[in-house]
């Protein structure tokens, strides 16, 4: 079982795309069918994607040399591109997390989407989503990376205008593809520019190729068109627009999508081609200063948000943020480390900001929350597990990957980002807490009537909190398990005592501070908002950032537009194609008045040019050239 | 006084062949009648089998292309005089006149 599920990896994108072809073709009509063939080809996929594990982490030769099996997908001359599956340690550990933390997500799905008219169509798009998502993780070519890249992208707009008769989700879909897109050219340019220079697009010979390679400028130019992919899908700075409104499709596709998986693609593909960026110090300084900035803004404009689910996309903005800056200051294993455990803590939350959306009828405002603990205990709980695991509280798993990052930090030497990151975690706790004392703790809202949801979706959120517990403890500084099995160069040994103790105290400091403006009656909240009243506004309008883009929008793009309009009306229409229709009729008009009808002024015209032939003729041109210059063929 | 003996030369008939040729396209031109004109068709095509004719004799006098291609002009003109006349015929029974200038219905 384990040498097949190595050998046959991709099968486990097959199933959910297998799924997708049989929910659509055949048991459309039939949501709950269609629900169970989603969970099933998931769970199915989730046994192999162990399977597949047991067998990688038990073979440290796959570190450096990773498994590849690959088959021609098209060539010609000049061309050849392979598709292929690539497992190492790092894409299986993205295996385990997508296929487990998806079939949660898949079973809670069942409760919250029961009864919508568009059940089995749902569940459709999920498993081509999780497909896709699979693909993309153990492709072993870039090109076929980016198929799937694209292929996700797809599928979030399918699922993020899921609710297409709200304007807002159709807005937010159209949004969320056209920012992805814009980022996705810069990305397929880097892949064209990658080919051209290497010949070669596969992950293994790519790593083989890049380093030592002399042009650094060029190599420089590569990595920052290449990381252009990833700032759109993963939501950097200033890309990052689109994924707070993405939270207008269904809360699972929250979870799923922009939180747990797909926008971790893009830390994903930086992670994949991080020998590219290593070879330049420049680019690893980008990709480590937008992640670190990304982290830092993010969290800031999550202080000040109102809805709920809304709060919790600028924490996932914020932590991919975190993500990058790992990788810019070298460590995949912290990255990946965060990736990993962020999977489960943000599915969680997200799912039980879902529970709670359900039991309130889609109320998102936080402020119209409040003591929600007493209905819906497992709800909150659980919640507040993740919210402690997202601030980084010991001995929660989000605790030793953030630990993890803000001591690579400081290791390599960025001590500015360091304390960016530092602050950034005190923000974090602050944020989280706020929006859960404000939620769950604190007077009731007598217009609420909140019930605990069924257990077809707390069951998952419950696994969801075990598994946030638990899934930091295999990176821990004293077990560094992850960080030996999936890196980038050496291994990281040694715990950073001071780090531990001043992320864990600022985290600290983040729930105190915010249990004491938020636990209770909001009188401290309101004046403290009076007090900082610019700041507050800055914040609550997101610096302003999709005004900025509408305005710029409006002046440049419209106006481009306004003027190519004219443009068109005037010139294309007006003097082109009006212009050979007016010359047409014209030159008929005068040309018809030759046409008299006379049958000997005709006789004259043609005697005429009879002689002017002569007379050419005459004169020495040569039959053959003058009947050329009547239209005749040599 | 005798006046010198000159050999009747292929310039000759050429001469002839245009001046012939130029009476049938002046009365092509301009005679109303179209009879006429069908009568000056019939000169200019007799100008060019004169030309074919004296060719044929001063300048390949061994072959006989210019007198076999005179037959046959003349027995493509008799064919046309034949549609013509009956082409004329038909509209003066249409028209009660075969004046060429009232013959304009074929403009637009």
């Amino acid at each position: 079982m384990v040498e097949f599920a190595m050998y046959h990896a991709w099968i486990i994108p097959l199933l959910p795309a297998l799924a997708f072809l049989g929910i659509s073709l055949l048991t459309r009509p039939w949501p709950r069918l269609s629900a169970y063939l989603a969970c099933g080809s998931m769970l199915v996929g989730f046994v192999f994607a162990a399977s597949a594990a047991v067998g990688v982490f038990t073979d440290p030769e796959l570190i450096e040399k990773p498994l590849v099996y690959a088959v021609r997908w098209f060539s010609m001359p000049g061309l050849f591109i392979e598709a292929g599956v690539q497992l190492d340690p790092t894409s299986t550990m993205m295996l385990v997390m997508v296929t487990l933390v998806g079939s949660l997500i898949f079973i809670y799905s069942i409760g919250y989407m029961h009864g919508d008219k568009g059940e089995s169509t749902f569940f459709a798009y999920l498993s081509l989503f999780a497909s896709m998502m699979l693909g993309l993780v153990i492709s072993s070519n870039l090109l076929e990376m980016f198929l799937f890249w694209e292929g996700v992208g797809l599928c979030s707009y399918l699922l993020i205008g899921f609710w297409w008769h709200k304007i807002s989700a159709r807005e937010a879909a159209k949004k969320a593809f056209v920012t992805c897109r814009v980022a996705d050219f810069g990305l397929l340019l880097g892949l064209i520019s990658l080919y051209l220079v290497f010949g070669t697009l596969n992950i293994v010979e790519l790593a083989e190729k890049i380093p030592g390679f002399p042009n650094t400028g060029l190599l420089l130019l590569l990595a920052v068109l290449v990381f252009l992919g990833p700032i759109g899908k993963s939501g950097q700075f200033p890309l990052h627009v689109w994924l707070p409104d993405a939270m207008e499709g269904p809360t699972p596709v929250s979870a799923l999508i922009h939180a747990a998986t797909m926008v971790v693609a893009g830390v994903y593909l930086v992670g994949r081609v991080l020998f590219l960026f290593a070879e330049v110090p420049a680019a690893m300084e980008m990709v480590a200063v937008v992640g670190g900035f990304t982290a830092f803004f993010a969290a800031t404009i999550a202080i000040a948000q109102r809805e709920i689910k809304r709060i919790l996309a600028y924490s996932t903005i914020s932590q991919i943020g975190y993500m990058m800056l790992a990788l810019g200051v070298g460590s995949l294993s912290a990255s990946m480390f965060h990736l990993w455990t962020h999977a489960y803590f943000k599915a969680l939350l997200f799912l039980a900001a879902g529970s709670v959306l359900h039991a309130l009828h889609d109320r998102a405002d936080v402020w119209e929350m409040g003591g929600l603990v007493r209905k819906m205990p497992i709800t909150t709980w659980t919640f507040v597990i993740a919210s402690a695991a997202i601030a980084g509280i010991p001995p929660l798993s989000g605790f030793w990957s953030k630990d993890e990052i803000l001591a690579m930090t400081l290791a390599d030497g960025h001590p500015v980002l360091f304390l960016l990151a530092s602050f950034t975690a005190f923000l974090t706790a602050f944020y989280m807490w706020r929006l859960t004392f404000l939620a769950f703790f604190g007077p009731e809202n007598p217009e609420n009537h909140p019930h605990e949801s069924p257990p077809v979706m707390t069951v998952p959120l419950m696994l969801l909190a075990f598994f946030s517990v638990v899934v930091g403890w295999v990176g821990t500084p004293w077990w560094p398990f992850f960080g030996e099995w999936i890196r980038f160069g050496e291994v990281h040994h040694g715990a950073n005592y001071l780090v531990m103790v001043s992320s864990t105290l600022l985290g600290v400091a983040g729930i105190l501070l915010a249990w004491y403006i938020y636990h209770d009656d909001r009188t401290r909240a309101y004046a403290l908002a009076e007090r900082f009243k610019p700041v507050y506004k800055l914040l609550w309008h997101k610096y302003y950032i999709d005004e900025l883009y509408l305005w710029f929008n409006h002046t440049f793009i419209d106006g481009a537009a306004k003027l190519l309009y004219l443009f068109d009306i005037y010139i294309v229409d007006g003097v082109i194609v009006n212009g050979i229709g007016f010359l047409t009729r014209f030159s008929g008009a005068v040309l018809r008045l030759g046409q008299t009808g006379q049958l000997q002024t005709y006789a004259l015209v043609f005697f005429l040019g009879v002689l002017m032939l002569a007379v050419l003729l005459a004169l020495g041109g040569s039959p053959a050239g003058l009947l050329t210059l009547l239209g005749g063929v040599k | 006084m005798s006046n010198p003996v000159v050999a009747v030369g292929l310039n000759h008939f050429i001469v002839l062949s245009a001046l012939l040729f130029a009476v049938g396209l002046f009365g092509v031109l301009t005679k109303r009648n179209a009879v006429a004109v069908l009568i000056c068709i019939e000169l200019m095509l007799n100008a060019v089998n004169l030309n074919l004719v004296a060719v044929n004799k001063f300048i390949t006098p061994t072959a006989f292309i210019g007198q076999v291609f005179a037959v046959f002009v003349i027995t493509v003109a008799a064919a046309e005089v034949g549609v013509g006349l009956a082409i004329i015929i038909a509209i003066y029974r249409n028209r009660l006149t075969v004046n060429l200038d009232e013959f304009d219905w074929l403009k637009w």
